[in-house]
């Protein structure tokens, strides 16, 4: 749709990160999972036996729906058992809008004590056993959506609790041999539980769009444009590395003059002045009630930067 | 951001052109700073890719390995990167002027002054952008711990010799760049946005190309339309006309161009390694070197704009005079680099791992004196910066109207001049608010007695009724005691005080920020804070190397 309405999101993946990032899955997978499984007791299995052989169910089905449902069954089996179980690519649901979102973490391992553990494999290295921080913030996010829906499952499982650590197996150093680090994601489930309990459901923002509006990538340009804008969006810049709308949505914000294309942080400084035209507008005394307060700091700030670069130019500089 | 950030970044919406946020350059740059531009591969932590190096901006060193995941490769790439690094370093720290220093004598435990040796200037080093600082510092951690086949002949996969060593220089930049104010590693980028604001976020500011483009727009263009063209443009091959500044690559590169390019190479290779006889092994060696000219032409390509865009950088910013303290910022990187260059001289083992918590709790002060004092000196240096610290309350501009001389009632008696200052500005002072202003250079304290009106006492209400309306608040008349820098006598040094019709800016931040309390030695630290017992040893072990190894 990006392409279509004719900002393209500049996103894809390298062959070589997903090269590496498989063959390091895999590698750390390998042989039913052992070197995951002993990696997981190092750092959470506290109380249990040391893992000998897991369980590997098979989670093959037919669709997504399938799929999810031959998983809560391999899970409900998992923690009825007193060993351990290993679940590759399960797969999830989750409502996101009133709609379900199917998602695929790379494992979930069950321990005796029915305890269900999220594990994420990245490739991104832990070097002297620290990460790069927003990757790591990243990774906890994605690990919190999957909690959340395994919690939805363990909560008709009879016996079953979701770990609220998940395991983050990364490379060590420079080297391809993994290492893991237990991440705490209560907080990052508790924001996005928030976030989807608001998100307004997706009939609703269907129910608030213009008669025939269509998100059909195959219409012209014109008629997508008009359907995207009558969905109220909320451009900031942070969407330009996540979302693929991102360019669309930054030129639309732009053409508005909308303060907020410079950043989420911009528009507290100005309270009521949203518009790049009406704060330039206030700050040079054309516009705006100078007993508001934003008015009088921005034409205090607009008085004080033309006074400096004054005398910059002037070359006389007060000392 | 400030307001008056805020301000100039709206300005430059509605101009199309970026816009000052400096008079003058606030970062010290050497006549000959060595640019490096490097790229690495996607998804390894530690494979170079390439690298474009070197002090002359028209024959940049074109460093290319043709297979990042070959060790043999990885390794000639890396030693090459040291005999196009270390020379330039090494020529700065083999001239030296003497200096001074203070050291506390072991024996009698007071502060004498020792003869030192300081690098006469300290070899810069630049990169494109954060992420090449980032990538200046994981070089460096890869580096430093290998072993040479000199430094243990039994090591496995022994690096070449110099290589370690670059490590640790690298290492050392990587850190100097986390002081606040230090110019021995700088990113463009950071460098250009301290003086511009770019009609943009500071996300997309991250972009050289997109900011050369809001600072510099071509002819007939708006910054918005260059930034653009410079985020998103692409050629027929799908290829993007401005390439990321690296060390990230981007994925259409990788997948259209490099990937097959290196295949070809791997084929040529096994091909070679197959070769019956002299004559086909001849022929197949011509192609592998063909394929690998492919490789470097391609990676030239696609590094050469990020180089060209990191000079035009540089000759902006050179553009701008630069700020007097940012000498004496420069000199502190000079010592900090004259260290370096001194413990490795001294064999000391290379940087640990994890700095011990008195190291740690250490670098966090330098660094927060760094920060005020490069807050105090732009401000000093430079009136755009000192109106944002206006505009807070934590300075003020104003005219002298008044001197009237007292002195201290003592046997001696010093000058303590009252003057009046008359400004509209509304400078957050208290009573005996200490302020300061430079006086040759020197900054000169006089504290808040209050305001003339006030001190008048019954005309005030008079006074503030009849206060003039200036374009940033009502006027205001302050009285200020001048405690120092007067000079012994009785009467005070000519020129050291305020005269009327004088206009003084007055800062209510210290000129010269001193460090906090000292903090013990490593020896005296108790083991619960890193002190000893083990001390360094531990950290110096190399990396356990394996087959599987990136680096
Ligand atoms: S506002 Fe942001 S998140 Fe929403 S569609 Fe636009 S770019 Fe995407």
């Amino acid at each position: 749709m990006a392409t279509a309405l004719g900002s393209p999101a500049p996103f894809g993946q390298s062959q070589f990160a997903l090269v590496r990032g498989n063959a390091f899955e895999a590698k750390v997978k390998a042989g039913g999972g052992t070197e995951l499984l002993r990696l997981l007791f190092e750092r959470l299995g506290a109380g249990a036996d040391a893992p000998g052989e897991a369980v590997l169910p098979d989670l093959t089905a037919a669709g997504p729906e399938g799929r999810t449902a031959r998983t809560a069954l391999a899970l409900r089996e998992a923690t009825a058992s007193d060993g351990w179980t290993l679940l590759d690519h399960p797969m999830l649901a989750l409502e996101v809008a009133g709609s379900p979102v199917y998602l695929e973490p790379d494992a979930v391992v069950v321990h005796p004590d029915g305890t269900w553990t999220v594990v994420e494999i990245k490739s991104f290295p832990m070097i002297d056993a620290s990460a790069d921080a927003a990757k790591v913030g990243a990774a906890a996010r994605q690990s919190a959506v999957y909690v959340l829906a395994l919690e939805r499952i363990a909560s008709v499982t009879e016996g079953a609790r979701v770990g609220h650590r998940v395991l983050l197996v990364c490379p060590k150093d420079f080297s391809n041999l993994p290492t893991a680090s237990v991440v705490d994601v209560r907080k990052q489930r508790a924001v996005t539980r928030r976030q989807l309990t608001r998100l307004t459901r997706i009939e609703d923002i269907a129910a608030a769009l213009p008669e025939g509006a269509t998100f059909d990538p195959g219409c012209t340009r014109e008629e997508l444009g008009t359907a995207v804008e009558a969905v109220p969006a909320a451009y900031a810049p942070e969407c330009l590395a996540a979302c693929e709308l991102a360019f669309h949505c930054r030129a639309r914000s732009r053409a508005e003059g909308a303060v907020e294309t410079l950043g989420r942080g911009v528009r507290g400084e100005l309270g009521g002045l949203t518009t790049v035209a009406g704060v330039l507008a206030a700050a040079s005394g054309k516009e705006g009630d100078p007993a508001d307060p934003t008015v009088a700091a921005l034409r205090r700030a607009a008085a004080l930067r033309a006074e400096a670069l004054e005398t910059a130019d002037g070359g006389a500089r007060c000392r | 951001m400030s307001l008056i950030t805020t301000l100039a970044r709206l300005e430059a919406v509605d101009s199309g052109r970026a816009r000052p946020l400096a008079t003058v350059c606030h970062r010290h740059l050497t006549g000959r700073p060595l640019v490096l531009v490097p790229l690495t591969t996607a998804g390894e932590a530690g494979a170079p890719l390439g690298a474009l190096v070197g002090t002359d901006r028209d024959a940049p060193r074109l460093l290319a390995v043709a297979q990042p995941r070959d060790r043999d490769l990885r390794f000639a790439f890396l030693a090459e990167l040291a005999e196009a690094v270390l020379p330039h370093i090494e020529s700065a720290a083999d001239a030296v002027e003497p200096a001074e220093r203070s050291e506390v004598d072991p024996e009698t435990g007071r502060r004498t002054k020792v003869e030192v040796e300081l690098c006469a200037d300290a070899a810069q080093l630049i990169v494109p952008s954060r992420a090449g600082i980032d990538f200046v510092r994981l070089l460096g951690r890869s580096m430093r711990f290998r072993r040479t086949a000199e430094d243990d002949p039994d090591t496995p996969y022994p690096a070449p010799a110099r290589v370690p060593l670059l490590g640790r220089w690298l290492t050392h930049y990587g850190e100097r760049a986390r002081v606040p104010g230090s110019s021995l590693l700088l990113a463009t980028t950071d460098l250009l946005n301290r003086h511009w604001a770019t009609g943009q976020s500071s996300l997309e500011d991250q972009h050289l190309g997109a900011l050369l483009a809001w600072i510099d727009p071509p002819p007939g263009e708006s910054g918005a339309e260059a930034a653009f063209r410079a985020e998103l443009a692409r050629d027929g091959a799908g290829q993007l006309l401005c390439p990321p500044a690296g060390p990230a690559t981007d994925p259409a590169f990788d997948n259209r161009l490099l990937a097959p390019a290196i295949e070809a190479y791997d084929r040529a290779r096994v091909a070679l390694a197959a070769a019956e006889d002299g004559l086909t092994a001849d022929a197949r060696l011509g192609e592998l070197s063909r394929a690998e000219r492919e490789i470097r032409s391609l990676l030239a390509a696609v590094m050469r704009p990020t180089w060209d865009a990191v000079w035009r950088g540089l000759d902006l910013a050179r553009g701008l005079p630069e700020g007097a303290r940012s000498q004496d910022r420069w000199t502190r990187d000079r010592w900090s680099f004259t260290a370096h260059r001194d413990r490795v001289r001294a064999g000391e083992p290379p940087q640990p791992r994890r700095d011990d918590a008195v190291t740690a709790a250490r670098k966090l002060a330098a660094r927060e004196t760094a920060q005020a004092q490069v807050e105090a000196q732009e401000a000093l240096d430079d009136p755009l910066v000192l109106a944002g610290r206006r505009l807070a309350g934590e300075a003020f501009l104003g005219e002298v109207t008044e001197v009237e001389m007292t002195y201290t009632e003592s046997k001696r008696p010093s000058p303590r001049p009252l003057v009046t200052v008359r400004t509209d500005e509304r400078p957050h002072l208290g009573e005996r608010t200490k302020v300061y202003r430079s006086l040759d250079g020197k900054p000169q304290t006089a504290e808040f007695v209050g305001y003339a009106a006030d001190l008048a006492g019954r005309h005030a209400a008079e006074s503030v009724a009849h206060a003039a309306e200036g374009p940033a608040g009502a006027e205001s008349a302050l009285v200020l005691r001048i405690t120092d820098r007067m000079g012994r006598g009785r009467e005070p040094a000519p020129g050291s005080v305020p005269e009327p019709g004088d206009r003084i800016a007055w800062t209510l931040f210290e000129h010269d920020q001193r460090g906090g309390p000292a903090l013990p030695e490593a020896e005296n630290t108790p083991w619960t804070h890193g002190g000893p017992p083990g001390g360094a040893e531990e950290a110096e072990k190399p990396d356990p190397v394996t087959a599987e190894d990136l680096l």
